[in-house]
Formats: structure tokens, C-alpha cells, sequence
């Protein structure tokens, strides 16, 4: 009897993860399915699906009338760029603060997570300004700099968490055998907290491809990513969906397969020291 | 060489002073036994040596330099931890090596240094296991190992043996001490455990609330306790500790009696009482004894004494091996 309530427990559970999981991955599935299809089927009410007329021409299009390839380029470089330059900030202070804590450091640390909560609208006008004045407008440099900055109370908080499981006693160990700090960094806590560090990069990745607020407002041409790609499609030349689709698909493609590979490092980043 | 010598050291955090201020001389080749209950500062005292930690005040001299400010790395001193602190992502033989990597040893002397280490403690057929996949005596070799390749001045031991079972604790405690036999380095040993102290130390330093209570070889200690605390601390089972008039007859505020010289007799004797609880062990019985005025008094007995409980007997103290502590708790002449 019992085995069967679990049975049937089970199979709910199961078919309610499922939904949620497809709920969320609807529109994105959607996206991809009308970059497919012809403009009128696109649009066409209600909506087509077995009997849409399917079509690689909007790709072609899309290949045709842009370039695609530096928004990538620039897409690449924004995101691995401001992952990189925030990891080598976010080591040491994350170091410091799980290693060799003062009696602020959990001010700071909540200090820096609030600045997460302030709305990006909020300082428009002085960091475009900024921008402008110092010569960072529509630059690469410009642009891996705000993201760093964006994501950095992320990256310290995602490496603290990790580096407060690694115990004390190792790195003092490693102090007595010998090392100096960058030894002790290099050899001891950076391979220990080598998983951590794989998931706040990608992770990092993630957010920074697909931010879309600054790098839409601080860009023009030279270093728009594929944010503005996407955007670039939506407004000029009206609201071709199949078009706007096959743009999306492409923005989001690299970024997808990437997370697709990466998510057993993700969860496993995202919910360590979660329990125990 | 390892000779030590701290000089009014003292440490605190804030406002609490966890060593109000120590005096203290480790002769090479010593092993010395920093023991005392939880909380009285001797781990702290042995990270002070190691420089894991920095003195408020005072001065940390090894082998007659000055080491106060050096950081651990240079005081030329090993650590083997309670929780061994192995690096979980190298193999055995690379733990072991890495003292030598971080000293600039070439490959090749680093490797024959390590097996030779690994042949004294029997790990040579787990040199290319991780940590992990050790045991929790294995382990401990190994960090063991770790401290041995460097040639240190002197060991530090933090509590080593704390996380094994009873059986492992003794055959390490064992190999500890035939180590120290072989190698005949400075060793300093945190413990909180009264039998590792006795068994292991040329020397026992036992402390309280910081201060240390008094210094001396394990039987100096047990037969000549300079206060109260250390009568009740060192020695197992504990020393019977009595006030009121019985002591004031001695001239004394608390007199203490060991277990072992408390003669035991059915018919008379100076103290009535009755057994609670009587351990057998075999060799030895332990009784635990209420008497009148005084409480519970432990006594031990040969594995002969057929006294079970409820039974009751009379104690008598053997007078030359009374001990007689003022009000101050110092032991009087």
C-alpha cells in the first residue's frame, strides 16, 4: 500500500517538476521554434505549430544584414573579460575576508550585496556621463569595467562562501610547511576551491552575456555585444518576429550550450555550503 | 639544535587576556607536555610558538635568536594538527614533499627524503593514495611525515591523537614517543589528557586560565603537586580532595589523598562509608566510596577486594602520603 502512495507521489512530483521546468523553458523553446518559420507563420493566430511553414531563410537574413560575428566577438570578450579582471579582485578580498576576518567584514559583505539591490536606472546619468567624459563610451575596456563592477559583490560572495568550507588549519599547515602567501594561494586554497572557482566563472559568464541594460545604454557600434544584436533587430526595421527570433537564437545559442555543458558545475556551485 | 624560550609572553584578543603572561624554557631535545583543561590556553600557547599567532607583549626566542616577528614559515618549526590538515588534492607522496617543494628541493632528493620518511612510518604501499582514501591512523603518518621531511628545530603537536579511537591513540602515542626516542628533537605536545602527559613527557608544563601552575617531570608532578589544581588535575583516577575538619586537623585548608593510598578495610578505620560503585578492571578495582562529611572518595584496590555495592567499608589515609594545601591552594612543607 505504502509503496504504491509512493508510486503515485512520485509520478506527481515528477510531472510537476516537468511542467514548471517546460513553463520556464517556454519561451525561450518558442523563441527558437518561430526563428523557423516564415514571417506569416510567425504572426499567424492562432499560433502554428505541426503545420507552420518552416524556413532557414530568416538565419540567412539575419547572417546577411548584420555582423554578426564582431557582436560575438565583442559578446566573448565582454563576458570572459569582466569574469576574468573580477576573479583576480575577488580571490584576494575573498580570501582576506574568509581567512583573516575583521570585526567589518560582514558589514562589508552586506554592503556590497545591497548594491545588487539598487535599480542599474538609478545611476544612468552619472555613469553615462562618466563614460562619455573619460573616453570609456562604446569601448570593450568600458564595458568589461561596468560588468566587473555589476557582478563583483556576486563573484566575492560565491568564492567567500566557497572558501569559508575550506578549514583554516590547511592554509596554517601550509604556512608552517613552508609557503608564502602567494605559494599558499597558488598551491593550496586555488586548487581546493578549484570547483568554486569554475562556477563562479561560469556563472559570471552567464550574467554578463546576457546583460542587457548597460550594455545596450553604453554602447553604439564598436563594442556592442549581442544584446544590442538582438535589439538592433527590434526597433529599425519593425517587428519582423521570425527575424527578431533568428536573432535571439543566435545571441542566446553559445550561451545555452555553454550552460547546457556546465550545469552540473553550476548547481553544484550555486547550492554549495547550502547544507552541512 | 630546538631550545625555546619564551619570555613574559603574553597574548590577547580584545579584552580578554588568554595569557596573562608566561616564562618558559624548552632544553633541545626535550619533550615537553603542555596539558591542562579545555579553554586554558594551551593550544594558543603553542600557536604563539609557531607563529600562527602574534604575542600582544613578550618575546619568543628559538635557539637564542629572537623570533618574535618571524612568520611561521621561517621559525624552522613543524605542526602536526588534530585534524591532521593534509592537503586533501595531493597524494600522500606529495603532502610529504611539499615542505621541500616550498624549501627549493630539487626533485629528486625531495623524492628520496620522502620515502625514507614513508619506510619509518610504514607508508610506503599508500604513497600514491590521497588523503581521503586513508585511514584515520594512516592519516595522521602521514602528517606526521610531513613535519619529519623538514628537519625541523622542533615539533609542535596539537592535540594529534584526540580524533583516533582508544586502541589507535595508544599504539600512536607509542610511536610518538619511540620517534622522539630516534630522533631526539625538541617536541612540544598540546593535550588535554592527563595519561598522554604522564606517559609521553620528559617535561609537563600544566596550565590554568593561562598561567601555568607548575612545571616538572610527570612523577615530580604526581608526588609533589605545587597547588590543589594540580593534585586534582594530574593523576587517574583523581585525588581525593577533603576539607573541613579533617583537614584543619592536618593544619591545612584541603588535603588530598591519591586513590592508591587509601588503605581499605572492612572492620576499622578513620573514614565510614559505602561502596556506590565498584570497577573491576582486573588488575586494579576502583571503588567509589560515600562517606560521611566528605562526599564521594575514589579508591583503588588490588583485583583481589570482593567489595560490591552497598557494601561498606572504612578508608584509612597512608600519613606520609598526605598532601596539605593552604588557603592560597599552594601545597605547604
Amino acid at each position: 500500500m505504502a509503496r504504491s502512495v509512493s508510486t503515485r507521489r512520485k509520478l506527481f512530483f515528477t510531472v510537476a517538476a516537468w511542467s514548471v521546468a517546460l513553463l520556464i523553458f517556454f519561451p525561450v523553446l518558442w523563441t527558437i521554434l518561430t526563428s523557423f518559420k516564415t514571417e506569416a507563420s510567425a504572426v499567424a493566430s492562432p499560433p502554428e505549430l505541426l503545420g507552420a511553414d518552416w524556413t532557414l531563410q530568416n538565419y540567412s537574413d539575419v547572417w546577411a544584414r548584420s555582423d554578426y560575428p564582431r557582436f560575438f566577438l565583442n559578446s566573448v570578450i565582454i563576458s570572459i573579460g569582466s569574469t576574468v579582471l573580477g576573479l583576480l579582485i575577488a580571490i584576494p578580498a575573498a580570501w582576506s575576508m574568509a581567512f583573516v576576518p575583521g570585526n567589518k567584514t560582514k558589514d562589508l559583505l552586506m554592503w556590497m550585496l545591497s548594491t545588487k539591490m539598487m535599480p542599474a536606472a538609478a545611476v544612468l546619468i552619472p555613469m553615462y556621463l562618466i563614460f562619455q567624459k573619460t573616453g570609456l563610451f562604446d569601448t570593450r575596456t568600458g564595458l568589461v569595467l561596468a560588468l566587473m563592477l555589476m557582478n563583483l559583490p556576486v563573484i566575492i560572495w560565491m568564492l567567500y562562501t566557497y572558501f569559508k568550507e575550506i578549514p583554516g588549519e590547511i592554509l596554517e599547515a601550509a604556512r608552517m610547511d613552508g609557503a608564502s602567501l602567494k605559494n599558499e594561494v597558488l598551491y593550496i586554497l586555488t586548487p581546493m576551491a578549484i570547483p568554486g572557482i569554475a562556477s563562479t566563472m561560469l556563472l559570471n559568464i552567464i550574467l554578463a552575456w546576457n546583460e542587457a541594460f548597460w550594455t545596450i545604454t553604453l554602447t553604439t557600434i564598436n563594442a556592442a555585444p549581442l544584446s544590442a544584436f538582438i535589439a538592433s533587430f527590434s526597433a529599425p526595421q519593425g517587428l519582423f518576429y521570425a527575424k527578431l527570433s533568428a536573432a535571439s537564437t543566435m545571441a542566446i545559442a553559445p550561451i545555452l550550450i555553454m550552460g547546457w555543458f556546465g550545469q552540473k558545475q553550476l548547481v553544484r556551485g550555486l547550492t554549495f555550503g547550502a547544507v552541512k | 639544535m630546538g631550545k625555546i624560550v619564551l619570555k613574559s609572553v603574553r597574548k590577547s584578543f580584545g579584552d580578554v587576556h588568554v595569557i596573562p603572561s608566561v616564562d618558559l624554557t624548552i632544553e633541545n631535545g626535550e619533550f615537553v607536555v603542555f596539558v591542562g583543561p579545555s579553554g586554558c590556553g594551551k593550544s594558543t600557547l603553542l600557536r604563539l610558538i609557531a607563529g600562527l599567532e602574534d604575542t600582544t607583549s613578550g618575546i619568543i626566542e628559538i635557539d637564542g635568536k629572537d623570533a618574535t616577528a618571524l612568520p611561521p614559515a621561517k621559525r624552522g618549526l613543524a605542526m602536526v594538527f588534530q585534524s591532521y590538515a593534509l592537503y586533501p588534492h595531493m597524494t600522500v607522496r606529495k603532502n610529504i614533499m611539499f615542505p621541500l617543494k616550498m624549501a627549493g628541493m630539487d626533485l629528486a632528493a625531495a623524492t628520496k627524503k620522502a620515502d625514507a620518511a614513508a619506510k619509518v612510518l610504514n607508508l610506503t604501499s599508500y604513497m600514491e593514495r590521497k588523503p581521503g582514501q586513508l585511514s584515520g591512523g594512516q592519516r595522521q603518518r602521514v602528517a606526521i611525515g610531513r613535519a619529519i621531511v623538514r628537519e625541523p628545530a622542533a615539533f609542535l603537536f596539537d592535540e594529534p591523537l584526540s580524533n583516533l579511537d582508544a586502541a589507535l591513540r595508544g599504539n600512536m602515542r607509542l610511536e610518538i614517543t619511540e620517534l622522539h626516542q630516534t630522533l631526539k628533537t625538541t617536541m612540544i605536545y598540546v593535550t588535554h589528557d592527563q595519561v598522554e602527559a604522564m606517559t609521553m613527557a620528559d617535561k609537563i608544563v600544566v596550565l590554568q586560565a593561562g598561567n601555568i601552575e607548575q612545571v616538572g617531570s610527570p612523577l615530580e608532578l604526581y608526588n609533589h603537586p605545587a597547588n590543589a589544581f594540580v593534585a586534582g588535575f594530574i593523576g587517574s583516577p583523581h585525588m581525593n580532595l577533603l576539607t573541613g575538619s579533617d583537614a584543619q586537623a592536618e593544619g591545612a585548608l584541603t588535603i588530598g589523598v591519591r586513590p592508591e593510598h587509601l588503605d581499605i578495610s572492612t572492620t576499622a578505620g578513620k573514614w565510614k562509608g559505602v561502596v556506590s560503585v565498584a570497577e573491576l578492571l582486573g588488575s586494579d578495582t576502583f571503588l567509589h566510596v560515600n562517606v560521611e562529611g566528605h562526599g564521594t572518595m575514589t579508591v583503588r584496590g588490588g583485583g583481589d577486594v570482593n567489595l560490591r555495592h552497598g557494601d561498606t567499608v572504612y578508608l584509612t589515609p597512608q600519613p606520609d602520603k598526605m598532601h596539605r594545601f593552604g588557603t592560597d591552594g599552594k601545597a605547604l612543607a
